[in-house]
């Protein structure tokens, strides 16, 4: 479901007290679900308390900062005095689910209007309160003035009165030159709390009684428990359980975690390791490959790219599967109590957790409740709701307060994974070296449709957002070719843009290559004209992926020439309907590329706070190179080989290149930002190491 | 089980449990010094670091009987007297995204001003590499240790 065409309305409650409650409308997640659902974002109390509520997960990407910060700067709110609350899982908020960079695309409005709303109701209750006309009355700073007559009354001086007023449904709303909180860098409300240690992460949680719990999960892709023995676990120090809690794992539960680790460790269990023990990295790799010849869905389709005729040049991309190895590894606390459970998730999917631990020990959703926590990263992990599970079926085991937690080895082994996926890219060169057709076959398993979630038409839901053609080509086709897999699939941090990005990117510098022009200009020819390319269910415009490559080249000097030794690549992309546009430079070191420097532009509409736009970039950028130099996930005999940091290494400090960061100016409606630095990063750096090398890569990772 | 007496921060502490149990989990589990994190348990990502006598150590692979009798310091008792330097610089250049490994960054960085109080971008790069984010915050500690060191250099 596009988040844009999510209606919202608003509407007004009764707070409990006397205060002013504002609340609007967001339709449930899925377009067949009309059941609306009534929330409140702003709690204003008598005693001045203002209070803005977040219902999106923060993992990092300043989502608790950013949300308010919309909804006060149409309040006129004082940003000092806000308070932040963080909404667990609710009937009453729409779609919860932090993902796919939508937070601030999806509330800028209902944000907006939110605070708009409210604003003019509490300048109703000063005028009626003054007996002045409204329009001799203004909002600022947290209190409606009285210009002429120097009176002033606090936003909860009005509250009560405030509350008894009808909501405007058309509050005008503020023009972004006014914008005082908006596009300023506003410091981030939880990082003082972090630097001390204070910030309660999911791992943090502590309920009085509460016991800890790991798992003993069947290694093979979809094995069982056959049996077990925990006769030696027992005699370990803490242990006080020791079953079976599920078809695939065994809990071991102790009063400190190393009691549990300890006990898990001399555990017996006897696995059947089920249909996919033969399974392994090259049958993968072979599916995709038989795979390929199959029809696809066409996911875009300009002019008749059989029509073209002139140089033919083809070459296939190849990637692995990945996992997101978030700091704070998997855990969740949970406390069973008969007819309700109550959950403390480090998540990103509260109403998932809710309804699928319901499901799993015999409750309804609303017997069970979802606390949201802070999280220690996500990356798309916490989009699963299989830690919250656990928990629920742990408690509800040893009828007590426990808290499942994953180790490292149990989150790369049990993960979901980026999926691995084949590229067929194709082009018709004419006289000049121009694509006269160019066509992308994406080979790759649906992450929606393994978990059984609609794939319309055929065609993962993520492409449309994900698998964008930039350059609108008179005669182009992008199709897509639905695989199948056992390896469990999660959405990873840009999710399949980082595939196609890889494949398209690398592959327009091939083309470039070819007929022997500049990568950069090759790139502004193609997006020379001012064109939309409407791709599947989403529209591109050439002219703004043009305006941030060509900044992107002046901020990195394209035109001038690089000191000895120093190569640089070019890549441009679109997703999350955000534009994005990448300069690597490198050096080499014996045969490995050593990024020394990347300058980063981005085109995301109005943006909120460019503190922590520049923090989404610059750390998407360093995701995207451990990505591109070393993430490769591999299956032998049905079971992930990785286990921890040393074989499957993220980025440290000692290979961390220099990231500018700048962003076309612009007032159109924010789009995402957390995940379109991510995709362009891996085939800018392949691109300058053909530079260097005149060596095309063509699979990720780089080193592997 | 045996029954061990830490120094925490400055306390003496009373634990009783199993003497190879990492200092991680009697920190976190028998103490509630929840500040200090588990990223990976064998002692490859430093979420876990703290001060022993001084010196930065990862506590998920310290069994809690090789520091008996000694000092150990936890991001609790970095802070207790007021933020630290290096609290205050990771604030001014807002450092932490999803906030999970800053504590052991923190930890690792007070340790090596404490011995390099000037650090060189080699030194840090050093002192610092043993240190996994993977919200990729690098350059933004690099930034912090910097500005730490410059503050207690004016001083």
């Amino acid at each position: 479901m596009s988040p844009l065409s999510r209606r919202s309305f608003l509407t007004v409650g009764a707070a409990a007290g006397a205060g002013l409650v504002i609340g609007f409308y967001l339709p449930h997640g899925s377009s067949s679900n009309e059941a609306f659902s009534p929330n409140a974002y702003l709690r204003i109390t008598p005693e001045n308390k203002v209070t803005i509520v977040v219902a999106r997960s923060e993992m990092g990407q300043g989502v608790r900062t950013a949300l308010p910060m919309i909804l006060a700067e149409e309040l006129e709110a004082d940003w000092k005095q806000i308070e932040i609350e963080q909404a667990g899982a609710s009937t009453l908020y729409g779609d919860q689910t932090t993902g796919g960079s939508a937070s601030v695309h999806t509330t800028w409005d209902p944000m907006r209007k939110a605070g708009a709303a409210a604003r003019e109701m509490l300048i109703s209750a000063a005028a009626i309160t003054w007996g002045v006309p409204r329009s001799s009355c203004t909002a600022e700073n947290g209190s409606i003035v009285h210009a002429s007559s120097k009176r002033r009354l606090s936003y909860g001086e009005l509250a009560s009165k405030a509350a008894t007023l009808p909501i405007p449904t058309d509050a005008p709303l503020k023009q972004s030159k006014d914008y005082k909180i908006v596009g300023k860098r506003i410091p981030r409300v939880d990082t003082p709390a972090k630097v001390q240690g204070a910030s309660v992460f999911g791992i943090d949680y502590r309920l009085p009684g509460m016991k800890y719990a790991v798992l003993s999960r069947c290694p093979t892709i979809g094995g069982k428990v056959t049996s077990f023995d925990d006769k030696e676990s027992k005699k370990i120090s803490g242990v006080s359980y020791v079953g079976k809690i599920s078809d695939a794992a065994v809990a071991v539960v102790a009063d400190s975690v190393w009691g549990a680790m300890e006990g898990r460790r001399v555990l017996n269990v006897s696995w059947d390791d089920g249909p996919n023990k033969d399974l392994n990295s090259a049958t993968v790799s072979a599916s995709l490959k038989q795979a390929a010849s199959k029809k696809g869905v066409s996911l875009y389709s300009a002019g008749n790219v059989s029509k073209a005729s002139g140089r033919r040049i083809s070459a296939e991309y190849e990637l692995p599967f990945m996992a997101h190895a978030p700091m704070e590894p998997g855990n969740c606390t949970a406390h069973y109590q008969g007819s309700l459970c109550e959950l403390w998730a480090p998540t990103q999917v509260p109403q998932d957790c809710r309804d699928s631990v319901a499901q799993a020990i015999g409750l309804d959703p609303d017997q069970v409740k979802v606390n949201v926590t802070m999280m220690g990263g996500g990356f798309g992990r916490r989009l699963e709701h299989d830690y919250a599970v656990e928990a629920a079926q742990v408690s509800k085991a040893i009828n007590g307060p426990v808290q499942v937690l994953w180790t490292r080895e149990d989150d790369m082994r049990f993960s979901t994974y980026r999926p691995a996926s084949l590229h067929q890219l194709s082009a018709v060169l004419d006289g000049q070296g121009w694509p006269a057709a160019f066509t992308h076959r994406i080979i790759a398993p649906s992450i929606s449709g393994q978990k059984g979630l609609p794939t319309p038409n055929g065609v993962d839901p993520d492409l449309p957002d994900e698998g964008a053609l930039i350059y609108p080509i008179e005669n182009a086709s992008v199709e897509y070719v639905m695989t199948q897999t056992p390896v469990p699939l999660g959405w990873m941090r840009s999710v399949y843009a980082l595939q196609a990005a890889f494949a398209t990117e690398s592959f327009v510098d091939e083309l470039a290559e070819s007929a022997g022009k500049d990568p950069l200009e090759y790139r502004l020819h193609l997006l020379a004209k001012d064109q939309d390319v409407p791709f599947f269910t989403t529209t591109w415009h050439s002219a703004r992926m043009r305006a941030a490559l060509q900044m992107a080249a002046n901020k990195a000097n394209w035109s001038k020439p690089l000191p000895a030794g120093r190569y640089r690549g070019v890549a441009c992309f679109g997703c999350f309907s955000s534009y994005m546009a990448e300069v690597v430079e490198i050096s080499m070191e014996k045969d490995q590329p050593r990024v020394q420097r990347v300058v980063a532009v981005v085109d995301c509409g109005q943006v909120v706070n460019p503190s922590i736009l520049e923090q989404q970039i610059q750390g998407g950028i360093v995701f995207a190179l451990s990505n591109a130099l070393r993430a490769k996930i591999t299956i032998e005999k049905g079971r992930v080989v990785q286990g921890n940091f040393d074989d499957y290494p993220p980025l440290r400090m000692e290979e961390t290149p220099a990231v500018e960061v700048y962003s076309v100016p612009s007032t159109e409606t924010p789009t995402g930002i957390g995940e379109p630095s991510v995709p362009p990063l891996a085939p800018a750096l392949c691109n300058a190491m053909y530079s260097a090398t005149k060596k095309r890569i063509r699979a990720l990772p780089i080193l592997s | 089980m045996a029954d061990i007496t830490l120094r925490v921060n400055g306390s003496e502490k009373k634990v009783s449990v199993s003497p190879e149990t990492p200092l991680l989990w009697v920190l976190r589990d028998t103490l509630e010094l929840t500040g200090t994190k588990f990223g990976c348990g064998a002692g490859l990502c430093g979420a876990c670091t703290v001060h022993v006598d001084g010196a930065a150590v990862r506590s998920c692979s310290t069994p809690v009987s090789q520091v008996t009798g000694k000092n150990i310091m936890t991001i609790e008792g970095l802070g207790a007297n007021g933020l630290h330097p290096l609290q205050q610089a990771w604030i001014a250049e807002e450092v932490p995204q999803c906030g999970y490994c800053q504590v052991g960054q923190i930890m690792a960085a007070a340790a090596l001003l404490a011995k390099t109080p000037n650090p060189s971008d080699e030194q840090i790069t050093q002192g610092m590499n043993g240190n996994i984010c993977r919200c990729g915050t690098y350059e933004r500690i690099r930034k912090a240790i910097h500005r730490a060191a410059n503050a207690a250099g004016a001083r």
